[in-house]
């Protein structure tokens, strides 16, 4: 099981955080990866100077910007559920 | 100059004396000193010899010493949260309407009149007289008297207890009935010697504060009700959450999300049982529970807002503690239930974040601004009388349903839901949904707000549209991401794995 966890307090909220989640749930069903990931969120990881949405896959920290989800996803989850 | 300057922040000298108590003592808590210090605090506040609000310095020291009291925890063994201090009460006349010296003894003698009971005689000068024996005190002579001459002699706490929980002991001070208190804070507010207060737990919140050691051992989550939009308006709300933070909150979180989740399910649970009360305001859902039982069944089953966010928080951050700060007081009740208890761990009021600010010298107005976004316009709406029905409108809406007849009704206060309530319980309510707010204008009317008045309900509004997302169902979507419905099993889970 990945855990991959993105950050929803309000700097990142305002960063994006909901296009993140959007993005990772559509690319999760579409990949049928459900039972293997599994997505959470949180309140606040404490990087808000950060240029992106604080994500955490496995424990890893990412800063990601919703246009860069799809990178994260083939490159790091994608590996990982494999 | 530096006293008149945080003068303004509040409306009356009574919330500006209770701030510097709060102060003091917080003061002493963050320093570890309070015990050694705690009989210098009246001094402190007091100095000097002259008295500046009761007889003599050694009364206000007294009271003062009572107040410390309060700010500590108050008495552990009185169950409500609203508590009197016995001899801060000035024992105000209570004789009801009275016909003063403003009596010109005229000739239309409308108080005559318009009195149904013929409880009004004049004598020889033609002077108005009331027979109390007779009187009602209704107060149509009052409004009817062209001079005015007619007055009330009420208590303010009495006056401003409308579900009528205060009366007076046999040493004529207010006592307040625990079976009938809603714990709303009307009086608090309204009682010009500042004689009955809310406990406060601020000393638990600095204590969670400083054993959480800078968040490392478990993280302190603020959350903030939508009402501190029109709270602290001598500074940047940006400013005000960047405070909350040098407090040592390690993140501040908007109660108007909860109102999302909130008014969303609300509205499904409305559909489905087909009549229903909101049970965001604690007042209320303590007032039907006590007066109006039968209709208790059909309070909403969802926790409150606030609630409903720290169950959240508590799932997805933990470990962690939740403290809410609102302008609530009956929150101080709300949090010690047992259902809401393993969520929120404390609460305190706007005032009480004053006093915190400044016990550890935080100067918002110096600070950068950091955000406060994860609602929609609809859930920061909560805050006034009328937000709830409009957000429950919003998301019947957003569900897609067009065949619900949706009637609220919206009662602003406590008269206003005792009205409709009454007419409910006699089945001649024409509503399906009852949104109920103890305080007048909603909750920017609480008794724990700095400020009060007019300009509150626009500040709220004003922020309502600033939110980032605009419909209720953006604002939650985020928190459909792990199984937030039962969260304890699955943070249990969490920790096994």
């Amino acid at each position: 099981m990945v855990k991959v966890t993105v950050c929803i307090g309000s700097s990142c909220h305002l960063k994006g955080s909901r296009q993140v989640v959007e993005e990772l749930q559509y690319l999760i069903n579409k990949h049928d990866l459900g039972d293997r990931v599994d997505l959470s969120g949180t309140f606040c990881m404490g990087k808000c100077g950060e240029d992106g949405v604080s994500v955490t896959v496995d424990g890893d920290y990412y800063a990601v910007k919703p246009e860069n989800v799809l990178d994260l996803f083939t490159d790091v989850i994608m590996k990982k559920a494999e | 100059m530096d006293d008149i300057k945080k003068r303004r922040k509040f409306d009356t000298k009574v919330q500006y004396l209770q701030y510097k108590v709060l102060r003091e003592v917080a003061r002493g808590a963050w320093n570890g000193d309070l015990l050694e210090k705690i009989t210098d605090i009246p001094k402190t506040i007091i100095p000097g010899n002259v008295p500046t609000m009761r007889c003599c310095v050694y009364k206000e020291r007294a009271i003062i010493s009572e107040r410390v009291r309060l700010a500590m925890g108050g008495d552990r063994s009185n169950p409500n949260v609203i508590e009197v201090i016995d001899i801060a009460c000035d024992d105000c006349p209570a004789g009801g309407y009275e016909v003063t010296n403003a009596c010109r003894g005229c000739l239309a003698h409308r108080c005559e009149d318009v009195c149904r009971r013929n409880a009004i005689s004049f004598d020889h000068q033609q002077k108005a007289h009331i027979d109390k024996n007779l009187c009602v005190e209704c107060g149509q002579c009052a409004k009817v008297c062209p001079y005015s001459a007619i007055v009330s002699r009420r208590r303010p706490c009495e006056y401003a207890c409308k579900i009528k929980a205060i009366s007076m002991n046999e040493n004529k001070a207010a006592s307040i009935d625990n079976d009938k208190c809603i714990a709303c804070g009307a009086c608090v507010y309204q009682c010009p010697f500042g004689a009955i207060i809310d406990k406060s737990y601020i000393l638990d919140v600095i204590d969670m504060i400083k054993k959480s050691a800078g968040n490392t051992r478990y993280k302190m989550y603020a959350v903030v009700a939508p009402s501190i939009s029109s709270q602290f308006t001598y500074a940047k709300l940006g400013q005000v959450i960047t405070g909350i933070r040098r407090l040592g909150f390690f993140n501040v979180v908007e109660a108007a999300l909860g109102a999302d989740m909130v008014a969303y399910k609300e509205a499904a649970e409305l559909k489905e049982k087909g009549f229903l009360t909101s049970s965001c305001c604690p007042a209320f859902v303590d007032y039907i529970k006590k007066q109006f039982p039968d209709i208790a069944p059909h309070i909403s089953a969802n926790l409150s807002p606030a609630a409903t966010i720290a169950k959240y928080i508590k799932s997805t951050s933990a470990p962690c503690k939740v403290v809410f700060i609102g302008p609530c007081t009956a929150k101080k009740m709300e949090f010690q239930k047992p259902e809401v208890r393993p969520y929120i761990d404390s609460v305190i009021t706007f005032e009480e974040l004053q006093a915190l600010f400044d016990s550890r010298d935080v100067d918002i107005e110096t600070l950068s601004e950091s955000a406060l976004d994860n609602a929609s316009y609809f859930g920061r709406i909560f805050a006034r009388s009328g937000g709830i029905t409009d957000a429950v409108a919003q998301a019947i809406k957003e569900q897609g349903e067009t065949d619900f007849e949706y009637k609220p009704v919206t009662c602003d206060g406590i008269e206003a839901c005792r009205t409709a309530l009454l007419r409910k319980s006699k089945g001649v309510l024409d509503a399906n949904f009852i949104e109920g707010m103890a305080c007048v204008d909603g909750c920017i009317g609480g008794a724990g707000c700095l400020t009060h008045g007019e300009k509150n309900k626009r500040e709220v509004d004003a922020y309502g549209r600033l939110a980032l997302e605009k419909s209720i169902s953006d604002a939650i979507s985020v928190l459909n991401l792990s199984a937030a419905e039962d969260p304890i099993p699955a943070a249990v889970n969490e920790e096994k794995e």
